[in-house]
């Protein structure tokens, strides 16, 4: 199993603020990479630069061993990066069944009953089935989260990319969503996970980034991360004692 | 009766302004882009299927074979090649370039079959009539209605029920998401772009053979058009059917009272139907 995402110096930069400064990492194919730093640190723009929806100043993207940083977000989203969104943003005219539809039929290029076939089984996995026939715009904030998590597995994805997915939810649909989470995870699929709601993230994800400025500060072992003074101090916003 | 056959006259003639309509109607269903060159689109429409018919000798409908795929690669090479360029945040560009796109082709018109009002000869079809319940409908009047119905029904199906239509829907929601979906944005664009003008090429071949022409009639056209789409509220193709209809039973009844009357009348139907319902009958984005 090789790197299925590597950064190299990539940057990216809007007038004087920088949102990613020279990020490198690599992860491995069926990892689970979580990523926390305080708010606006530059996270959901590190998912903007992978997916290809914010083109960088510099460095590359390699995805899958290819050279993908002139590709646009859909061609990305053939290959097979698909992410959520931290505010949910389903079509909202449209009903649950065929926003799964639009990612299983063009990102994934399935056809017919194969692609509802398909879509059927990820909304059971999610827990949607129920509202496969109900209007986006309807949901409850679970739900959207719920159909967020949805389409982005419909595109059949190598590389999931979550962005505060368990942020706003009660403590209850936290531990039923991280479970949906860890059962993708353990189907194989990568995932890089943007999130403030810790304990959630931990359950998950085998290894920790902490960036700050645009900048990675720390990585690691997630438990030995979230306990470097380092990180207490720019993340936490306690002081180091020396 | 007399009044009985104004309405029956004015619905048939409706069917034609929702064909005139229905492109309009998805262009800004899909990419909220409003197309002043539609009406000249029409007429050049018209004009390709005078060529068709002249050259070869083919009956103005048949001529529709070869006229809606070359109306639909115009469509196709002008949006990728032209009008994604315009699209953005702001609605100005695009009504800017269509205007400019409306100057070119009236001109590029006269330029080449001057300004002679010009007729697609359709033989027997253009007198033809049947008598029903003491009406005499004409049968030209009657298909072009059903083919209306038919092209509506046709467009209502494919957006809600193949992958193309919810790959339109997806885009008219929200652009970016659509591309993270794997949604070619400029490609559905220029397939719906496409689409719009095979339908434009059905409506100008069928006024062809209804009215003559001649290259100056396409912002009147583009006026009825958009009269039906805001009459039936925008985004709902069947209202557009309905507007066209409202709109054709205005002049035909308007003409009833006074032939001077019959553009007039549908306006102010139009009018009267702004001031009470501003977002028209039915409407579905707002």
């Amino acid at each position: 199993m090789g790197a299925i995402l590597k950064l190299d110096e990539l940057s990216k930069a809007f007038g004087a603020v920088t949102v990613a400064d020279a990020l490198s990492y690599e992860v491995q194919e069926g990892d689970a990479l979580g990523v926390i730093g305080p708010n606006g640190a530059g996270k959901t723009s590190m998912f903007n630069l992978i997916t290809g929806t914010l083109p960088s100043n510099s460095g590359k993207v390699l995805f899958a061993g290819q050279d993908v940083t002139k590709w646009n977000a859909a061609r990305r989203s053939h290959a097979g990066i698909a992410r959520s969104f931290q505010v949910p943003q389903p079509f909202s005219g449209m009903t649950v069944f065929e926003n799964a539809m639009i990612a299983a039929t063009q990102s994934a290029g399935l056809h017919g009953h194969e692609a509802e076939r398909f879509c059927l089984r990820v909304l059971e996995q999610t827990e949607l089935l129920p509202k496969a026939n109900v209007l986006a715009g309807s949901l409850t904030l679970l739900e959207r989260k719920r159909l967020e998590l949805t389409r982005a597995l419909c595109a059949k994805p190598k590389l999931l990319l979550l962005d505060e997915i368990a942020g706003g939810l009660t403590e209850a649909e936290c531990t039923s969503l991280v479970q949906t989470i860890k059962d993708i995870h353990a189907s194989g699929v990568t995932i890089i996970w943007i999130e403030h709601v810790v304990h959630a993230l931990l359950e998950v994800v085998d290894r920790l980034i902490v960036i700050d400025f645009g900048k990675q500060i720390a990585e690691g072992e997630p438990h030995a991360i979230m306990n470097s003074a380092e990180v207490k101090e720019i993340y936490l916003g306690i002081e180091a004692d020396a | 009766m007399d009044w009985l056959n104004a309405i029956v006259q004015g619905t048939l003639l409706g069917g034609l302004y929702a064909l005139f309509a229905a492109g309009l109607s998805l262009i800004f269903g899909v990419m909220r882009l409003v197309n002043i060159a539609h009406g000249d689109m029409i007429i050049l429409a018209a004009y390709l299927g005078l060529t068709v018919t002249t050259a070869t000798g083919l009956h103005p409908l048949l001529a529709l074979v070869l006229v809606v795929p070359t109306m639909g690669v115009i469509g196709y090479v002008l949006q990728r090649g032209l009008l994604n360029q315009t699209l953005g945040d702001d609605l100005l560009p695009p009504l800017l370039v269509t205007f400019g796109l409306s100057v070119i082709i009236q001109n590029g018109l006269l330029e080449v079959y001057s300004a002679d009002p010009q007729k697609m000869d359709a033989g027997a079809l253009e007198t033809a009539s049947v008598a029903v319940g003491g009406l005499n409908l004409g049968v030209l009047p009657v298909l072009t209605f059903a083919v209306a119905v038919a092209v509506i029904w046709g467009l209502q199906w494919t957006f809600y029920h193949t992958a193309l239509g919810r790959a339109f829907r997806a885009v008219s929601d929200n652009q970016d998401i659509a591309q993270l979906m794997g949604l070619n944005r400029r490609h559905i664009f220029g397939v719906a772009m496409a689409l719009a003008l095979g339908v434009t090429a059905i409506a100008g071949i069928l006024l062809g053979i209804r009215t003559s022409f001649d290259p100056s009639i396409g912002g009147g056209r583009l006026i009825f058009g958009f009269e039906a789409v805001i009459i039936g509220g925008l985004g709902n193709l069947w209202g557009t059917l309905v507007g066209g209809v409202i709109l054709g039973v205005a002049q035909t009844v308007g003409a009833k009272i006074d032939p001077g009357w019959q553009i007039l009348s549908g306006h102010l139907a139009f009018l009267l139907i702004l001031a009470i319902r501003p977002n028209g009958l039915f409407p579905r984005i707002s």
